[in-house]
């Protein structure tokens, strides 16, 4: 047996619409197998893991709170892997965001004020677009493959924090823990509905945002020359279109939005500097973005998704006695499942068996159009 | 023994094709193919582009499947599962898009297709000597990215003479040939006729069947419409058989171009090899007038492409009077810039170079109007105006006459010709003063050809400057005014179309004519 | 002189995975995919290899099981690329990130417990010459298996047929196909060898380096030997070089920290990383013959017509 693709003469729209949830429903099946072998019974497994979340509305807030910036990195990341760069350093540049925006209330605590929160955003969107724009120079200057670069580069900002919070900004009365002083409260993203829950302004950054590079991507001049280059690099050239501009675009694009993430997961959910101030939401977003489709409206479904898978992990740890790794787990199979459903958009696929060869005297068989 | 087969000796043919189908989709583009080939003769497969034909020899060379029907090699019938089965039955191909290797070397490209152990060393040295007996000499330790299409070819056909086929097939193959290479290659073929080898010979070029084949096939739409002895038969009469009704050829008024204004001048153009494989481009001059067509011929791999990018500004000049456009230096503006002092162009590559496979229409029309056309199809604030460009799309589509099958569907979707005619359509609905155009009609049907070349030669005449690369010689005859011929990166003095020859044209092809100097213009 | 030799020793170890997870990947782009899952491949061969050293007191077993688990944990991405045409930047970093997961659930329980170490070489006499001995006579036996990798790989690419086959599929897969070679076929065992030779770079890790698990051990080794292979522009001999410069840089930056030089420690963890990217802009800089190096077909999805 083999597997054969044929090639669709059109993109197939049914399976752009299907193919997340495809992939979403294999992944479940594939979950279910796994914690079948560990021993677990799938249906008490998956009422942990998906349902017991989300069946309290204070625990909605924590999921807005883990949604929030994987859905501020991924639609960033969106129009990166749609200009065909790949900037995997996200990480790097929500860390990077993270410490450029505690700036101000890490070394200047005394400033106090309404425009100390702006200040501090804006600083973190710089921050990460700074960063990312290091591995953009590399690749326009000195033809580096990005994907190498902007990966180093999160092993440097995560070390880089790492020094500042147990050296120059540690907490002088911090009992030699590594962390920074506590943020003064017109540092801390306000909460949403503080009566209800924790959520703060990150999740609506998060909303802003999708919706207003879902209008550039899909409605602008900009989102069109960022579309032809990806899509066809020759092409963008004929139109005109600077291919070394585009990079710096789509890189620093992201790398605000991460920095905007970084600076938000810190002044609003940790109100703090530490060594780690993220569980790998740089990288899950690369995840959010396959699963939305790269779409930013996309996104935002994909991110309660995957925030879900966050929360679940956590429960299946304390409840079921697993590994919280099992998040990490569902998030790589949901990648995976999600780019095998990709092929679905582009081509039918025929199972070949080897044994018996195809008949050639049979009258011709019209294959269907889908 | 001249090459025909007498019906008394015909035992069995050496290949015999019965109701070969192959279906794409929705397309069939081989429906109920009959074919006979004897031994030694070379037998013609005629038919214009789309037409069938290199869908029809993959399946014989076992690249692609066929859906059904029957191939009988020597009398058996056989399953031709993948080309190695086809290698082994004897029969040798020589592909149109050469399937060489650019980064290994011609012996290493030669051992690949060769099934036995033999090392690299006695490899080369065989297909030296072989070379050599041909008349087609070839290094066999050179790398095939440094060498001309020509001598590429040669590999091709080395290494599959090196099998000892039975059966070779050649798919256009002089489609990369100067006149005068072509000459040599028919001597070669009618040499292995004499051998006994039996030839199938792919064209559409008419002239070359009537000289050469001894019987041809005729497919038209994937079906097989004739089979004919082409030296009974009239280029028109093998014409009609192929298109189906009678070609029109384009019609080009005569014009004096005395007093017209100089809309395209490029002086002194040189550009450095830009990849490892690419052709420099060395002091370039040329000149066109409102109203006229120049036309550039050469074998493919020239410098062509290097020329039309540096016209475009898709790569600009270090100089900015080096390329000057309705008198306006614009050598170093880019592809816009020059768009917006009113040049048009159109490349060799359809998709993903003039046109992004996987956008629609309408947003492929945006590709390269948005800036020329800026007020009409983009709004305050860089939103796209889609309506205004989907109704303009619409509008190239009904002038162009393109078919396709959805309002606004992928350029991936349309079919060569009609893709290429909503190409030259889009930069033709702007009235271009200076119209660029590479390979205008590669790989287009007649239909849609002679659309295309009529638009070109009305868009001069009514006043426009119009520069025509093509590496097929007819089409330039056939549009020119005047001709000039590039050949290792340079451009010869155009010669004025009355002038011109087959045989002079060909020469400066091959870079052998004298007079193929660097040439000044006289400025006026 | 022992100072310098126990440092040289220190070396090879470092360089002895990045130079055989590189090789592997190396035969993987000369066939023209790549593979950016090198990174969860090792740190499945990692656990694989440390869990069953751990569990059979083998760690002859454990070397089996890392090079295994790194080859099945390839065939996923060769599934997924090969047969599904998917996307191979998007699916080898999935492979990254599953297999970060994956293992961190593997060896959730073998955290903190001593693991078995293959042993050193030694061969009575020879072992025992000074210097040299314990250097070319007295090392883990990966670390033979890394230099016959090198010269092994070298000779298949360029002195054999089928080493010729794999490059001119890496060149252009569309020519290979018309000439009735198996593309598919041929990249589907490249993977796996690179896969395999993942794995044992994990293995060489959890089994040789630091004979524990500690969760994400690669460290980014992975991504390192990815750049490793264009620092090498495709030719196995300079892979050997950047593997021991990089060895180098590693066990420079451990000694400066062990010997308490006044830069922050975390300033010298950074080091590799930079070093990478340094390197990185080096070897790219010359565009030209970037170009020229780089297998042509490398990364792009392969569907043959039929």
């Amino acid at each position: 047996m083999r597997l054969e693709l044929v090639k669709r003469p059109q993109r197939s729209m049914l399976f752009s619409a299907l193919s997340p949830f495809i992939a979403f429903a294999l992944t479940v099946v594939a979950g279910a197998i796994l914690f079948a072998l560990l021993g677990i019974n799938p249906l008490t497994a998956f009422y942990t893991y998906f349902i017991s979340p989300i069946t309290e509305v204070w625990q909605l807030h924590e999921l807005a709170i883990k949604a929030a910036p994987l859905i501020l990195i991924a639609v960033g990341l969106s129009v990166c892997f749609r200009s065909n760069i790949w900037n995997i350093g996200a990480e790097g540049q929500f860390v990077f965001g993270a410490i450029v925006g505690s700036v101000v209330p890490v070394l200047y605590p005394e400033m106090q004020g309404p425009f100390v929160l702006p200040l501090m955003l804006l600083m973190g969107m710089v921050g990460g677009a700074v960063y990312a724009a290091i591995p953009a120079f590399l690749k326009t200057r000195f033809n580096t493959n990005e994907i190498l670069t902007s990966l180093m580069l999160v092993y440097v900002a995560q070390l880089f924090l790492d020094w500042l919070v147990r050296g120059p900004w540690r907490d002088p009365k911090g009992f030699n823990f590594p962390q920074t002083v506590q943020f003064n409260p017109s540092a801390v993203l306000p909460e949403l509905m503080p009566m209800s829950g924790r959520a703060n302004l990150g999740f609506v950054f998060a909303l802003v945002a999708a919706v207003l590079v879902w209008i550039l991507m899909s409605r602008m001049l900009k989102g069109f020359e960022i579309r032809v280059l990806g899509s066809s690099p020759r092409a963008g050239r004929f139109a005109g279109f600077s291919f070394n501009r585009m990079v710096f675009f789509a890189f620093m694009l992201s790398g605000a939005l991460a920095g905007l993430a970084g600076i938000s997961e810190v002044s609003g959910a940790i109100g703090q500097l530490q060594p780690s101030i993220s569980p790998g939401y740089g990288f899950t977003a690369i995840i959010v973005a396959f699963l939305g489709r790269l779409n930013p409206l996309g996104i935002v479904a994909a991110g309660l998704v995957l925030g879900l898978t966050y929360l679940g992990g956590e429960a299946a740890q304390s409840v079921l006695g697993i590994s919280d790794k099992v998040a990490r787990v569902f998030q790589g199979m949901l990648l995976f499942f999600v780019l095998g459903c990709d092929t679905l958009i582009h081509y039918r696929i025929r199972l070949v068996g080897l044994a018996p060869a195809p008949k050639l005297d049979a009258s011709p068989k019209l294959e269907e159009a889908n | 023994m001249g090459g025909t087969v007498s019906a008394q000796e015909a035992a069995a043919s050496l290949l015999e094709v019965r109701g070969l189908t192959k279906v794409f989709g929705t397309l069939t583009a081989c429906d109920h193919i009959d074919l006979t080939i004897e031994k030694g003769e070379i037998h013609a497969l005629l038919g214009e582009n789309g037409a069938g034909k290199s869908t029809l020899v993959k399946m014989l060379f076992g690249s692609l499947e066929p859906h059904s029907g029957e191939i009988r090699w020597d009398g058996q019938p056989v399953r031709m599962t993948s080309p190695s089965v086809a290698k082994k039955l004897g029969i040798g191909m020589v592909f149109q898009h050469f399937s060489l290797f650019e980064a290994l070397t011609a012996a290493e490209n030669i051992a690949l297709s060769l099934d036995d152990g033999a090392p690299i060393g006695s490899i080369a040295a065989k297909a030296r000597a072989l070379s050599y007996s041909y008349g087609l000499p070839l290094d066999p330790d050179s790398l095939v990215g440094d060498l001309s299409v020509g001598e590429r070819q040669r590999i091709e056909i080395i290494r599959c003479l090196l099998q000892a086929p039975q059966l070779i097939i050649l798919d256009e193959p002089t489609s990369v040939l100067t006149p005068q290479e072509a000459d040599k290659l028919f001597e070669t073929l009618e040499r292995l006729r004499a051998e006994g080898k039996s030839i199938l010979y792919i064209s559409h070029r008419l002239e070359e069947v009537k000289r050469l084949c001894d019987r041809a096939t005729v497919l038209r739409h994937g079906k097989v419409v004739g089979h004919c002895n082409p030296r009974e038969e009239t280029a028109a009469s093998l014409a009609r058989m192929m298109v189906g009704n009678e070609v029109k050829s384009a019609e080009r008024t005569p014009i004096t171009l005395d007093g017209a204004q100089e809309l395209l001048s490029v002086c002194g153009l040189s550009r450095k090899p830009a990849g490892p494989f690419s052709m420099p481009l060395k002091n370039i001059w040329l000149s066109v007038k409102a109203g006229e067509i120049l036309g550039i011929a050469g074998v493919a791999g020239n410098g062509q492409g290097e020329l039309f990018e540096a016209l475009s500004g898709e790569v600009q000049q270090t100089s900015a009077d080096a390329v000057r456009i309705r008198g306006k230096d614009a050598g170093k503006l880019d592809i816009t810039g020059r768009r917006l002092l009113g040049a048009a162009f159109v490349p060799e590559e359809r998709l993903g170079h003039g046109a992004a496979p996987r956008m629609k229409l309408s947003e492929n029309l945006l590709l390269s109007r948005y800036a020329t056309d800026g007020k009409a199809f983009v709004g305050s604030g860089g939103m796209v105006k889609s309506g205004a460009v989907y109704e303009a799309a619409q509008r190239i589509v009904r002038i162009m006459d393109v078919r396709k099958s959805a309002p606004d569907p992928e350029a991936a979707a349309l079919s060569g010709g009609n893709l290429q005619k909503f190409i030259v359509g889009r930069e033709l609905d702007r009235q271009p003063t200076v119209m660029i155009v590479n390979q205008p009609t590669w790989g287009v049907d007649a239909g849609a050809s002679a659309h295309i070349r009529q638009a070109l030669i009305e868009l001069a005449r009514g006043g426009s400057a119009v520069l025509v690369i093509s590496q097929d010689l007819d089409e330039l005859f056939e549009i020119s005014d005047a001709i000039a011929v590039m050949h290792n990166g340079e451009l010869s003095k155009p010669i004025p179309i009355a002038e011109a020859t087959f045989e002079r044209i060909g020469l400066l092809m091959g870079g052998a004519a004298p007079g193929h100097v660097y040439q000044k213009l006289e400025t006026a | 002189m022992d100072m310098t030799v126990s440092i040289l020793l220190t070396i090879a170890t470092a360089a002895t995975p990045l130079l055989i997870a590189a090789i592997g990947e190396l035969v993987v782009e000369r066939s023209g995919v790549l593979n950016l899952g090198v990174e969860g491949m090792m740190v499945m061969g990692a656990v694989a290899g440390f869990g069953a050293g751990f569990l059979t007191g083998s760690p002859w077993i454990g070397l089996v099981a890392a090079i295994v688990v790194g080859a099945l944990f390839s065939l996923l991405f060769a599934v997924m690329t090969l047969s599904l045409a998917t996307n191979q930047v998007a699916t080898g970093l999935s492979l990254t990130l599953l297999g970060l997961g994956l293992s961190g659930m593997m060896g959730t329980g073998f955290v903190g417990l001593p693991g078995e170490r293959l042993p050193n070489l030694y061969i009575p006499v020879l072992t025992d010459l000074p210097v040299v001995g314990k250097l070319l006579f007295g090392q883990d036996p990966i670390f033979y298996i890394s230099i016959a990798l090198v010269f092994g790989v070298s000779w298949f690419l360029f002195k054999t047929r089928t080493g010729l086959t794999l490059r001119s599929i890496g060149d252009s897969h569309t020519s290979a196909h018309a000439l009735g070679i198996q593309v598919i076929k041929y990249r589907y065992l490249a993977v796996m060898f690179g896969g395999a030779c993942a794995g044992l770079a994990g293995g060489h890790l959890s089994l040789v380096y630091t004979p524990q698990w500690v969760e994400n051990m690669t460290a980014g080794r992975g991504w390192i030997a990815l750049a490793l292979v264009v620092f090498s522009s495709w030719r196995p001999l300079r892979v050997l070089a950047g593997a021991y410069i990089f060895g180098a840089v590693w066990i420079g930056q451990l000694h400066a920290q062990a010997f308490g030089i006044p830069v922050p420690s975390q300033f010298l963890s950074s080091l590799p990383y930079l070093a990478t990217i340094v390197v990185l802009v080096i070897i790219s800089r010359n565009k030209r013959l970037t170009m020229m190096n780089t297998p042509a077909s490398l990364g792009q999805a392969f569907v043959p017509d039929r």
